[in-house]
């Protein structure tokens, strides 16, 4: 198991689409906060909605910490995109190349190959979160120091410096359940067909819906909304909420993990069952 | 030439000298009962019964589409069977998929591989699956079809042919005893397609292993397979020996004759002859062999003097009729 693990690795991280995402993000973060940064305090004044005129600001609130927030604000919806470059093609990769028919007339069992198949899946999204959150928050806090958080969800919320750290790490580890939620949605997909564009395309497509459903006030979308996955996708926003309501963190977690179950539990019923025609 | 049982008769074959007689018995390594596979309404291949006994090197013949690469995609188990099973040195691949897939090796239509990576790299990852190979197999297998000195490039790289051998050499990086090579010479040059046939015999001669072998050019299964069978339609016509099956009737002799160009001419006027073929020392002579004494006796009349009449058949003759016949019914 082991061998097949490293197997896939050696294929996934030999791949130049698996860098795709590194580089985007290597080009979008430091423009994002190189932008922010030009900005200054009047960025600030915009966050906190002209309520800066009635407070007295002490101290700097226009630091590291908040531009790295904002960041996190902003790529949420599009790191599953890049997400989905690498997982769609787990699977329908190797029908796209052929190479199918070198691995599964081998004498170890395609429920093997799938779970080393999976679990480099999974590992691509940690490495790629790390990577995200070492370069948005290591930037961030390079260019403007460090500092007092404000955040700006139900309310506004000022978070001393010495109480940020830690929330950014539960964040980040929060962020990468529903990536791997997304990742295997898009690696089911993966297993129906032989290139990557449908897993992309369609893992994307049942995001664009459930968000829909997620964030439109109908009535009707009410009842379906908490069982909804994409709900449930900003669980790392409540790591900035004090004091962190960890129940519902865990309510989150349990959604996704089911979701992220079912979508590699459907992986394995069509790839065990395949007949390779590629 | 270690010795190999011939035809499918069963009977025990004995051969060698006094001290080191042995015995072969026919020793199925392949086995398939009434293995088909319908895709939607058609059935791309039907009632298939194979058997591949120990050493053989079988020919899989059959035209385009008759369900060659469908058959062996089902006995190296990408593709599950509609009906009827595969068993692989006793093992059923249906209840047994990892046993049964043991000692086999092979490669199924195009050679495909990672392009990103270089050849010892693939084969690395090809040996992964089965707990790792030491690179110094690697090596070897490289060696044996003659691309060591290019293992560090890309595949991407590599031409048709190329990669045609390395797939030759994946299938047989785990020595296995079992080799299915689905249309092998196929994008090959001459040359490269001769290097394969020498190196098929070699592996069946040499390192004793069995060879099944699927190809629409018959020259090819006429020139390096002991067995054969023939699929049509996505059933199999025919079954044998390939010695047998050839023998089985003389519709063309080979004539040694001086001289030869007399001989030619008598032959061209002979009414039972179909048609003559002119080779250096020889006429091919097609010709029904009730007739041949008949025309034994006419180059006799004619003072030409016959040093041989040898009946033959060529696989090429048989497949054609059988492909034929089976297209009349
Ligand atoms: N995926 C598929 N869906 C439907 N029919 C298929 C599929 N694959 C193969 N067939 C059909 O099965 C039959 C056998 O095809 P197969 O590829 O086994 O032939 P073959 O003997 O290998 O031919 P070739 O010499 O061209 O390689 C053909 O009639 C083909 O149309
Ligand atoms: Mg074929």
């Amino acid at each position: 198991m082991a061998r097949l693990f490293w197997a896939e690795l050696v294929k996934t991280f030999l791949k130049k689409r698996t860098y795709l995402g590194f580089l985007i993000a290597l080009v979008v973060v430091p423009l994002i906060e190189l932008a922010m940064a030009s900005e200054g305090e009047f960025f600030i004044r915009r966050v906190m909605r002209n309520l800066a005129n009635d407070f007295l600001i002490l101290g700097n609130l226009f630091n590291g910490w908040t531009v790295a927030y904002q960041v996190m604000n902003a790529l949420w919806i599009h790191v599953p995109l890049l997400i989905t470059f690498v997982a769609g093609d787990m699977l329908s990769g190797e029908a796209t190349a052929g190479t199918y028919r070198l691995m599964l007339i081998k004498p170890v069992s395609r429920t093997k190959i799938l779970l080393a198949k999976a679990l480099a899946t999974l590992l691509y999204v940690v490495v790629f979160i790390a990577f995200l959150a070492a370069l948005s928050v290591g930037l961030a806090l390079a260019l403007l120091g460090s500092g007092d958080l404000v955040v700006f969800q139900r309310g506004l919320l000022i978070l001393a410096e010495a109480d940020v750290a830690w929330r950014f790490m539960v964040a980040y580890l929060l962020a990468l359940a529903p990536m791997f939620t997304i990742a295997s949605i898009a690696f089911c997909f993966s297993s129906f067909v032989e290139n990557a564009i449908g897993p992309i395309v369609a893992t994307m497509g049942v995001i664009i819906v459930f968000t829909i459903i997620t964030v439109m006030s109908l009535e009707a979308f009410e009842a379906v909304r908490p069982y909804l996955f994409t709900t449930h996708m900003v669980v790392w926003q409540k790591a900035f909420e004090d004091p962190v309501n960890w129940h519902a963190i865990t309510a989150s977690l349990l959604n996704l993990a089911f979701y992220t179950g079912a979508a590699l539990l459907g992986a394995w019923a069509v790839f065990t069952r395949k007949d390779i025609l590629s | 030439m270690p010795p190999r049982t011939s035809g499918s008769s069963g009977i025990l074959e004995c051969s060698g000298n006094l001290d080191t007689v042995s015995f072969s018995m026919p020793d199925p390594i392949l086995v398939t009962r009434k293995l088909g596979k319908r895709f939607g309404k058609r059935w791309a291949v039907r009632n298939v019964d194979l058997a591949v006994q120990r050493g053989d090197i079988f020919g899989f013949l059959g035209p385009n589409g008759a369900g060659k690469s469908t058959t062996i995609r089902m006995v190296l188990s990408l593709i599950r069977p509609t009906e009827g099973d595969v068993h692989l040195f006793g093992h059923s691949l249906r209840s047994e998929r990892s046993a049964a897939l043991r000692r086999v090796g092979g490669i199924v239509e195009r050679p495909d591989f990672y392009l990103y990576l270089s050849a010892i790299r693939n084969l690395e990852l090809v040996g992964a699956l089965t707990g790792g190979v030491h690179r110094h197999r690697i090596d070897e297998v490289l060696d044996l079809v003659g691309l060591l000195s290019r293992g560090r490039d890309l595949v991407k790289t590599y031409s048709h042919g190329m990669k045609q051998r390395l797939g030759i050499a994946q299938a047989l990086l785990t020595d296995p005893e079992l080799v299915v090579l689905d249309e092998p010479t196929n994008g090959l040059d001459p040359q490269g397609m001769k290097e394969v046939r020498e190196l098929i015999r070699s592996l069946a001669h040499d390192r004793q292993k069995t060879i099944i072998l699927s190809s629409h050019l018959l020259h090819e299964v006429e020139l390096v397979a002991n067995r054969m069978a023939i699929i049509h339609q996505g059933e199999l016509a025919v079954q044998g020996s390939v010695k047998e099956l050839l023998e089985g009737a003389g519709s063309a002799v080979m004539v040694g004759a001086s001289p030869l160009r007399t001989a030619a001419a008598v032959c061209r006027r002979h009414r039972a002859v179909r048609s003559v073929e002119v080779n250096e020392a020889d006429l091919r002579v097609a010709i029904d062999t009730k007739a041949v004494p008949h025309l034994v006796a006419s180059l006799v009349r004619a003072k030409v003097r016959v040093t041989m009449v040898r009946p033959v058949r060529s696989l090429e003759e048989y497949f054609l009729s059988i492909t034929e016949q089976a297209q009349g019914t």
